[in-house]
């Protein structure tokens, strides 16, 4: 077989195998067809074996009583031979005659054969000699009694076909013959094929007739079912309110009943969740701008007192020092209490617009520099000369790289952090590596959880809420991209960004490896969408 | 000065950080009395809270920049897009999300207050406007587009250098007088706000073009 055929006959069996397993309705018309058609075709047989050996049964029966006349007669007609005759003329005149007794020539055909050899005499469309088996004439001639087979019978234009040879001995003091009929079967088997024909067509008939039931039966339970399963499929693309129609008070009826009850609950319980989430939208909005009314106040006031500290005793110059400083960790926590929740109430909106992720990371790493100052850590930097115009929410994309450079540079040790953009076809990634004490093994995985902490005895030094990075991921999420870590201890650790080049698109490799050079690693993803 | 805001403690915060700093603040606490304190006092600049009892701070900002360019800083307890996007395009220059801290604040009036102040005599030319920058007059023609200080800013900002690509962090700065803050909302508004006014078809700007990904520019003169 040449390839196409190969690949089109493999083609065709995947869809076949499919087809089975897909449709219940096929699945039980294939099976009714295969058994109903053993079970009529063993039928069949049994019939036809039935019908065949009654009707031979009964040509054997007429055949034999019609060699006892013909041997009667044959005996009284060779007693009866005068000395005028010869016995081959009486042979020949007697098989004429009983030849002639069928009701046309074609019926049967008569051969008298000496037992012991000698001129052969017979009657009908018939070649004798080709026609008597041998076997049968040494049973009649050693066991002096009549006895029949089936053979072919020949005739004499030499064409062939199905026979019952029976024969018998004669035997007088005239003459000692055998004689033979020769009954073709032609009328037997006629009847036969036609039973057979009209079985294999009935059979047929009827194994098509239980097909077309099956299906009919099992599309009646089928169509519900697949009704059931569009009317689902509906529902978990969010038309809430679709409902099976109910017929009757059948088995299916109360499938659709207790599917239709289902439904209603989920719809219940999704509105339910809504307005939660809804209350809770409105909550944080609440919380939001009550509490922030009051701080900005708490805030002027501090820095009213925190400018005027030379002015003030030492201690109140210190407690203006710490009101203004706690403030700050106050605020910065709420703002990202306030984020976290947006993200979790779902109403964190995406202002996605073509931005140059160059200049992003240009931003974050102008105002990341202070902090880099303080901790004498050098940033080193790698962007791709043409600009990488990205469809994304600038400010929280913002908001993710000072946070991954800000983290890099207080966990770094004073050691460089590196920050690479690179653009490819499956999307853009930004990579943000340190090179200070590393992440434990599976450690990785746990930086995005909230309030986490690597060293939880540093926890109150270092600054941040500690939800930082879990909304970093949120924010990643939210575009449609993701965020990742890795780490080792002692080697630092990195965190890549990759973005889709549309937000919501999709992403395929990402331009930049997670893992910088070693074999063993602990990266491990947290994957977005 | 004017401030609209009607929580009382913040509002008197606020009157002892402002007058530390020279200004003198009049104070209004309701929606409805702010247009009638606003034509009285005549301030330089509008401090506005957006959640006000009587008329919302949008509402109050549409009534003012109807019949004045004075600039108006909006004080929103809500970062949150469609507030500031609305505050923005009803007609305020710039917010400022609570809570912030004192100096920011005033270094934000500060911006909005200070003049752009050009060579003497300095005329542009951009497309077919003519700006007039010690005059504070843009027109097209014999036709005077009136414009509000902060969008003349922006326009001049822009013409000075015709041709070339603004990002918007850079118009932050130099017409918003921040630094290292990244809210492009107030760039991209005000572009539009600017448009309407200047562009034959702002749909099809012919003035203050695009350039995408990057930023603004002003187009030929």
């Amino acid at each position: 077989m040449t390839q196409p055929a190969v690949a089109y006959v493999r083609r065709g069996a995947t869809r076949a195998v499919h087809t089975w397993r897909a449709s219940l309705q096929v699945r039980v018309a294939l099976t009714t067809l295969v058994v109903s058609g053993v079970v009529v075709l063993l039928l069949g047989v049994v019939v036809l074996e039935q019908v065949r050996s009654g009707l031979l049964q009964a040509k054997t029966r007429t055949s034999l009583s019609q060699l006892d006349f013909g041997l009667q007669h044959a005996t009284e007609q060779f007693n009866a031979i005068g000395d005028s005759q010869s016995v081959e003329n009486t042979a020949g005149q007697l098989a004429q005659q009983l030849a002639g007794r069928g009701a046309d020539a074609q019926a049967y055909g008569i051969a008298l054969l000496p037992t012991g050899g000698g001129e052969l005499a017979s009657g009908g469309d018939i070649n004798p000699r080709a026609s008597i088996p041998s076997s049968l004439q040494q049973v009649i001639s050693r066991e002096d009694r009549e006895a029949w087979t089936y053979a072919r019978i020949t005739h004499a234009d030499g064409s062939t076909e199905p026979g019952l040879v029976v024969g018998g001995p004669v035997q007088t003091e005239a003459a000692d013959y055998q004689i033979y009929y020769l009954f073709p079967l032609r009328q037997e088997s006629q009847t036969l094929s036609l039973v057979e024909r009209t079985m294999l067509f009935s059979g047929i008939g009827i194994v098509l007739l239980l097909v077309a039931i099956a299906a009919l039966v099992t599309r009646q339970v089928v169509r519900p079912v697949r009704q059931a399963a569009a009317t689902a499929e509906r529902l978990a693309a969010g038309r809430l309110r679709d409902r099976m129609a109910v017929h009757g008070e059948d088995d299916l009826a109360s499938l659709a009943q207790s599917f239709n009850r289902m439904a209603e609950t989920v719809e219940k319980q999704i509105s339910q969740l809504r307005e939660l989430s809804r209350v809770q939208r409105r909550f944080v909005a609440d919380v939001s701008h009550e509490l922030r009314t009051p701080i900005t106040t708490i805030r002027m006031a501090a820095d009213v007192l925190h400018d005027a500290r030379e002015d003030l005793p030492p201690e109140l110059a210190r407690s203006a020092e710490l009101l203004q400083n706690q403030l700050d960790r106050f605020e910065s926590l709420l703002a990202d209490l306030l984020e976290i929740s947006r993200h979790d109430a779902g109403a964190a909106v995406l202002e996605a617009e073509p931005v140059d992720l160059r200049s992003v990371v240009l931003h974050v790493l102008e105002s990341e520099a202070p902090l880099a100052a303080r901790h004498s850590c050098v940033l080193d930097s790698s962007l791709p000369d043409e600009p990488v115009v990205v469809e994304a929410d600038a400010r929280r994309i913002q908001r993710v790289l000072r946070n991954l450079v800000s983290n890099a540079i207080e966990h770094g040790e004073g050691q460089p952090v590196e920050i690479r953009l690179r653009a490819g076809d499956g999307g853009v990634a930004v990579t943000v590596r340190d090179h200070g004490r590393g992440l434990r093994p599976g450690e990785a995985a746990l930086v995005f959880g909230r309030f986490w902490r690597a060293d939880p005895a540093r926890a109150r030094t270092s600054g941040g809420s500690g939800l930082g990075l879990s909304i970093a991921l949120e924010d990643a999420r939210l575009h449609g991209g993701y965020l990742q870590a890795w780490g080792e201890p002692g080697q630092g650790s990195m965190f890549r960004l990759t973005l889709p080049w549309h937000a919501g698109g999709a992403i395929g490799e990402p331009p930049l490896a997670l893992e910088p050079d070693s074999e063993s690693s602990t990266a491990e993803g947290v994957a977005g969408a | 000065m004017l401030v609209v805001d009607d929580d009382p403690a913040l509002a008197e915060m606020l009157g002892i950080v402002l007058r530390t700093e020279g200004f003198e603040p009049s104070f209004v606490a309701d929606g409805d009395r702010a247009l009638a304190a606003f034509r009285a006092t005549k301030p330089d600049l509008v401090l506005l809270d957006l959640m006000l009892p009587g008329i919302d701070g949008i509402d109050v900002c549409r009534q003012i920049r109807a019949e004045s360019g004075t600039p108006i800083v909006m004080l929103t307890a809500r970062g949150d897009t469609v507030d500031v996007v609305l505050g923005l395009e009803s007609g305020a220059d710039d917010y400022i999300v609570k809570p912030f801290k004192p100096k920011e604040l005033v270094a934000r009036m500060r911006a909005r207050l200070r003049h752009n102040e050009g060579p003497t005599g300095e005329t542009l030319t951009v497309g077919d406007l003519a700006i007039d920058v010690p005059g504070h007059v843009v027109s097209r023609g014999q036709e005077q587009i009136p414009l509000t200080p902060l969008e003349f800013d922006l326009l001049t900002a822009l013409a000075r250098k015709p041709g070339q690509v603004f990002t918007r962090e850079h118009l932050l700065e130099q017409v918003w007088g921040y630094r290292h803050a990244a809210d492009t909302r107030l760039v991209n508004v005000h572009v539009q706000r600017l448009r309407a006014k200047i562009e034959r078809d702002p749909e099809r700007p012919e003035i203050v073009l695009t350039v995408r990904g990057v930023g603004y520019k002003a187009g030929p003169t």
